[in-house]
């Protein structure tokens, strides 16, 4: 099987500020990640976790360096394009699950729909694909519900389903069960997995060493650099022996 | 996203914060509301000048005592017939009649208010109007039934009346009037005439008067306390001309036969001579500098709305600061971002344009009932205000639609 390269950083610097008091919340950072893949991304807090996220998500530009996702050099685009991009290539998921409020589960998921350009629905396409994503969830059952009706497990499980809707290649996700118990943690990761295994390629930040170690890579970030990347195993669904192993090589 | 969406998505966005839509539409309501409440104000007067010009008659020359002048002039008042000299008098209009040419009626008028008996039916504070011949058509009066009086009557003094439509049918009800005889004051008078409905007129209602010579006024009825201080003078002559072309050469010649008979000269004359052209270029002047001065009320009213829109657009804008930030993370282009914030703008200015209409409706109406001004809504007026609304909208809209659109992602969603 031809491995694909999805993303592509060179040498990516994230400079906030200028002149005396400036902030380099991402000092040079090279990664490779393929199609298909399953990459954790961990590292103290203030590592520049998030502002990778946001430049791989296409929501920020680096201020030095190149990013190419799927084989397209996007450092240079303008707004416009880069909105294009977020809304066909990439679903973005937030800690705080960012969805609109006082709109109902369904709305939410139908939003990427309405400012798809490419791919124009009329609104009952775009309610039937909307509902088929919700029910891939599991929240077939709460669709006319509003955020504020439903549990924060169930919300994120709306914004998945909101960054399916246009049919990713990429699938972004920063400490998306950093707000939840870990029941609903662990229902969301296992969602997270079955899109994995369905072939999306995904992309999450995490502080814990447990659900790190169920992806195929972990990128640990120190200082805004990339202090070492650990392969996990052969799969996301890769077990501890299976690790073991891997390492022993 | 096409219009449609766009349209969809500002309604659900209106109709998810009424609080807030009814705020920014504020401004706008009551700017559309005031315009289209001033216009028709402004319509009702214009339209009650014009039914009070034709209510007078058309082609007429209105000769009246210049009282500054006269004044100097007037000789110790008598009882019997004023003073001695100034000021118009019966026998100046008697004079118009009898030797000007081209001059189709001449009136004038002197009234009374009097007890009117017919039968058992009893009627207080009836007014006796006083005239001349010519008064139906000077004052474009229809005979119903019967006929109105003739010169012979009015210098023999002849006592008859005419009624007006609704006092014929309170004193006779369904019976004949004409013959009967009514009691006005003392005098006896003969019914000889009825009128067809003619409605209010400058407030004063022609259907409920009496009409009888003027000399019959003059000899019988205790005039106002004003008339026994004008003895027999009179304020107004009124003269209709057969020929409109001959109106100045008519005017010229009353104006020398008067100076004559008051024996004064042109520059000090007593009386002075206008006609209805003159008068209704006063209204007219005056309506064009009310209706000025409502289109500069209206328009800085609009623009107060303007205003009114653009700040509590821009207080939204920054309350839904995060929602932008979410829509961008979507995929939402700036373009899209400041389409829904101007589609959202035109929406609210619409709304608030169409509910702006109806207060404005109502408003004229209330207006109408408890100030008794005429108030008439005019459709182009709320053309106009609807219009302008919907401009006023796109045009407040535009800037806090740019600034939404400016927003960068990572901070919109960072904000709280
Ligand atoms: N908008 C900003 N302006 C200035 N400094 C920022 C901004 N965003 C992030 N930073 C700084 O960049 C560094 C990395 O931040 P972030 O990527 O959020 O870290 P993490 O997600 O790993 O906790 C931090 O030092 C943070 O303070
Ligand atoms: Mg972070």
């Amino acid at each position: 099987m031809a491995v694909q390269v999805l993303i592509q950083t060179e040498d990516v610097k994230k400079i906030y500020g200028m002149g005396e008091v400036h902030v380099i919340a991402l000092d040079g950072v090279s990664i490779s990640i393929q199609k298909g893949e399953f990459v954790a991304v961990m590292g103290p807090s203030g590592s520049g976790k998030s502002t990778l996220m946001n430049i791989l998500g296409c929501l920020d530009q680096p201020t030095e360096g190149r990013y190419i996702l799927d084989g397209v050099d996007v450092s240079e685009m303008d707004r416009a394009q880069l909105a294009g991009i977020r809304n066909r290539m990439i679903g973005f998921v937030f800690q705080s699950y960012n969805l609109l409020p006082r709109t109902s589960a369904l709305k939410n998921v139908m939003a990427p729909l309405l400012y798809n350009r490419e791919q124009k629905r009329n609104t009952n396409m775009q309610q039937e694909i909307a509902a088929e994503v919700l029910k891939a969830v599991g929240l077939g059952d709460r669709m006319a519900h509003q955020p504020q009706e439903l549990s924060g497990g169930q919300q994120q499980r709306v914004a998945i389903a909101r960054a399916l809707v246009n049919d990713p290649v990429l699938v972004l996700a920063d400490e998306p069960t950093g707000n939840m118990d870990s029941q609903s943690g662990e229902e969301v990761m296992q969602l997270l997995h079955k899109l994995n295994q369905d072939g999306r390629t995904i992309v999450m930040v995490t502080h814990d060493h447990e659900i790190a170690a169920h992806t195929q890579r972990t990128i640990h970030l120190v200082d805004g650099r990339v202090e070492k990347v650990i392969h996990n195993g052969s799969g996301s669904n890769s077990s501890a022996f299976e690790k073991v192993s891997h390492e022993s090589h | 996203m096409n219009l449609i969406e766009f349209l969809r998505l500002a309604w659900e966005s209106i109709t998810k914060n009424k609080m807030r839509s009814l705020l920014t539409m504020l401004g706008i309501i009551i700017g559309v509301a005031s315009v289209i409440i001033m216009i028709s104000i402004s319509a009702g007067t214009e339209a009650s000048i014009e039914e009070q010009i034709t209510g007078l008659g058309s082609n007429l020359v209105y000769v009246t005592t210049n009282f500054i002048r006269a004044g100097a002039r007037m000789g110790p008042i008598t009882i019997s017939g004023g003073g001695e000299e100034g000021g118009l008098v019966f026998d100046d209009a008697t004079a118009i009649a009898e030797e000007i040419n081209g001059v189709s009626a001449v009136v004038v008028e002197q009234s009374s208010s009097e007890t009117v008996k017919a039968g058992a039916v009893v009627l207080d504070g009836v007014t006796i109007l006083g005239s001349t011949p010519g008064f139906p058509s000077v004052r474009d009066m229809e005979i119903k039934d019967g006929r109105y009086f003739n010169q012979r009557e009015l210098d023999h003094t002849q006592k008859v009346a005419v009624l007006g439509f609704d006092l014929a049918q309170e004193l006779f009800g369904e019976g004949d009037p004409i013959g009967q005889t009514v009691t006005a004051g003392d005098t006896k008078l003969t019914v000889i005439g009825v009128f067809n409905e003619r409605g209010m007129v400058s407030g004063v209602d022609f259907d409920a008067q009496l009409y009888t010579p003027i000399t019959v006024v003059f000899q019988k009825f205790t005039p106002s306390m004003f008339a026994r201080f004008m003895g027999n003078r009179v304020r107004v002559i009124y003269v209709k001309i057969e020929d409109l072309d001959e109106m100045e050469n008519i005017i010229q010649q009353i104006s020398f036969l008067l100076a004559k008979r008051h024996e004064v000269s042109l520059e000090e004359a007593d009386f002075s001579v206008t006609t209805q052209q003159d008068i209704i270029q006063t209204q007219e002047s005056t309506t064009a500098a009310f209706r000025n001065l409502l289109a500069w009320v209206a328009g800085v009213s609009l623009i107060v709305g303007g205003i009114g829109i653009m700040n509590i657009m821009m207080v939204s804008v920054t309350e839904r600061t995060r929602e932008i930030g979410i829509r961008q993370s979507i995929g939402a282009t700036p373009s899209d971002i400041r389409w829904q914030f101007l589609t959202e703008a035109l929406l609210l200015s619409l709304v608030g344009g169409l509910i702006g209409v109806l207060v404005g409706i109502a408003g004229s109406w209330i207006f109408g009932e408890i100030s008794e001004m005429r108030t008439v809504v005019v459709s182009t007026s709320i053309v106009l205000a609807f219009c302008s609304a919907a401009l006023v909208g796109i045009f407040f809209g535009f800037y806090p639609a740019n600034k939404a659109a400016q927003l960068d992602p990572i901070e919109a969603l960072r904000h709280e």
